[in-house]
């Protein structure tokens, strides 16, 4: 192989002493993309599976496929339905594809060079975790958000949510989410209303998601029908607004093992409970929202499906995952209802969450330590 | 003269009552959305820790041990309530601005922790040193803090328009976040995260 050869021919240049030593991190990141590493761990015991770091973020990248393509797609549909002009399906997806390629563009560039930079600096070997995060960031913004906000936010999430802290797998709270969160409360303008969600709307459009709409004291006769919703023909983030394609991701995350499946239904049931008190107070229309509704608008599948089970930042304990699902779902619909400055509760659920994970793990960690103490202890008392 | 030099000097970098003792935050994050009342706020307080610094220094050998902490809020509060009243009379728009965290300089821990830890054991004129070097590294992040939250977050420099209205024309947003008070704090630790690895390598 030519390109082997090659490699292994400027190889020297980049070790310790070599020209361009400084550049050891991309070099390896480069080389290591392209083959193999011959490297293999030496000395101690170790658990050895075919699941690896690589492998894993790419299932995620795969399993985002479903909801790119779609979203891609409801871009130009939702274009071209507000100009109320007829489109071929290649028209429709290549609009689309016109206004995707340029976030993604701008989220990899800034991203990875923010992620080469620390990597050298450091001395360490650039690693895959940003090509997750990289690919969800444009998921979740609205389509029409400046290139610029775009490349601020991800300079944000990658240097004060990841790098401040030492890198990928040492984050606390989910760096894309927080990408969102840092655009949506340094200019909201660009972030929620009813102008943001469609590409080059007309006007006269009304472009309220339905989230909006809610919030904007609608009621739910007002909403587009379930099956808009579940099909996801409707204005949102880019990746949000299909419900199939969320579950197709969603189903085969949870077949590789990646997705923990007690947080998604922990999550679902905490939503649901929370919506179920709500309807019974039924004070405000916002109240009276049945929880099918929910769930379907929004990111709340989502953030369940996406979010909330990043394994870095979820609980790492099985009853903590249960109260860490929980706790998402219930406060996602909270801040929804109540208050009315936040429409997407689900983004600030999940990150505060993703904060107090430690913590509940600690706790269901002391409350074993205790069970286990007592039953020792009575298991001595009988054995006398 | 070089050790009183460093008294002053030292606490604008390696012993930085915010960035390094962790001290005095709560008003950091409160007056720093714009410049002029940071400034301002930042005088105060060099003011009181100076003069209480060399008040209690003064008292030092008179007051008893077991009602030393009376003794030092007494002084504090008094100047205290002295620069409040002055900027009430001289710069009523700021003290408008600055409302309740002026009176609160009481309870700012860097004023007490200096009373405590240098002024009862130090002469009055090394304690005043002191105490205006606290002061004045204490105000050198309150500055840089509220420089970055205003010129970002509202385009402006003490109140002038810095920013061109042809970037604006172009599409640029005011940031809404460096008006929040959890950037200030993300702003301090990141000034802490540049600074100590430079002191970690002296």
């Amino acid at each position: 192989m030519g390109l082997r050869n090659y490699v292994d021919k400027i190889k020297p240049n980049f070790e310790q002493g070599g020209k361009f030593a400084k550049f050891h991190s991309t070099f390896e990141a480069f080389e290591t993309f392209l083959y193999t590493p011959k490297r293999v761990t030496a000395g101690g015991t170790h658990i050895r599976s075919y699941v690896d770091m690589k492998r894993s973020l790419i299932s995620v990248v795969i399993a985002l496929i479903p909801c790119f393509l779609f979203g891609t797609w409801n871009i130009g549909y939702q274009h071209f339905l507000s100009l109320g002009a007829d489109a071929t399906f290649w028209q429709t997806f290549g609009y689309g594809l016109l206004k995707v390629i340029p976030l993604y563009l701008v989220s990899y560039i800034v991203g990875l060079v923010i992620e080469f930079t620390f990597a050298e600096i450091r001395h360490e070997d650039v690693n895959e975790g940003y090509f997750v995060t990289g690919f969800l960031i444009p998921l979740i913004m609205p389509v029409d958000v400046p290139l610029w906000m775009l490349a601020l936010a991800v300079a944000f999430a990658v240097i004060i949510g990841k790098e401040v802290f030492g890198g990928s797998g040492m984050n606390v709270v989910n760096p894309a989410l927080l990408a969102r969160a840092f655009l949506f409360f340094s200019y909201p303008s660009k972030m929620t209303g009813d102008n943001v969600w469609i590409a080059e709307k007309a006007d006269a459009y009304s472009g309220a998601t339905p989230l909006g709409t809610i919030f904007d004291g609608g009621s739910v006769s007002e909403l587009p029908s379930l099956a808009d919703m579940f099909i996801g023909t409707i204005p949102g983030s880019i990746g949000e607004t299909s419900k199939i394609a969320i579950l197709i991701g969603g189903i085969f995350l949870i077949i590789t093992g990646i997705a923990s499946l007690r947080i998604i239904i922990a999550t679902f049931a905490g939503a649901v409970a929370m919506t179920l008190v709500f309807n019974a107070l039924g004070m405000t229309a916002a109240m009276e929202v049945p929880f099918y509704y929910h769930i379907l608008m929004g990111g709340f599948m989502f953030g369940t499906f996406f979010m909330a089970t990043d394994p870095v930042t979820a609980a790492q304990t099985n009853p903590g995952k249960w109260i860490y699902g929980f706790l998402i779902g219930a406060i996602a619909i909270l801040i929804r209802v109540a208050n009315p400055g936040y429409p997407e509760g689900m983004m600030l659920a999940i990150l505060l969450l993703n904060v107090f994970a430690p913590l509940i793990d600690w706790c269901v960690v002391a409350v074993n330590i205790r069970k286990r103490k007592k039953r020792w202890a009575s298991a001595e008392r009988s054995a006398r | 003269m070089s050790k009183n030099w460093n008294l002053i000097t030292a606490p604008l970098r390696k012993a930085n009552p915010v960035t390094v003792l962790i001290l005095g935050i709560c008003s950091a994050l409160a007056v720093t959305a714009k410049l002029k009342p940071a400034i301002v706020m930042a005088l105060s307080v060099t003011v009181v820790t100076g003069l209480s610094n060399f008040i209690i220094s003064l008292l030092r050998k008179g007051i008893p041990a077991k009602i030393r902490i009376i003794v030092q809020l007494i002084v504090v509060a008094t100047l205290v309530i002295l620069v409040d009243q002055f900027l009430k009379a001289f710069m009523y728009d700021v003290s408008k601005q600055l409302s309740v965290f002026v009176g609160l300089i009481i309870t700012n821990c860097i004023v007490m922790g200096r009373l405590e830890a240098f002024a009862m054991a130090h002469k009055p004129w090394e304690s005043l040193l002191d105490g205006l070097g606290n002061g004045l590294g204490y105000g050198s992040i309150l500055v840089m803090v509220a420089f970055c939250r205003e010129l970002f977050g509202s385009g402006t420099l003490l109140g002038y328009q810095v920013i061109p209205q042809g970037l604006y024309d172009f599409g640029y947003i005011n940031n809404g976040l460096m008006i929040l008070p959890p950037m200030a704090l993300i702003i301090i630790g990141i000034i802490i995260w540049l600074q100590k690895p430079e002191e970690d390598r002296k």
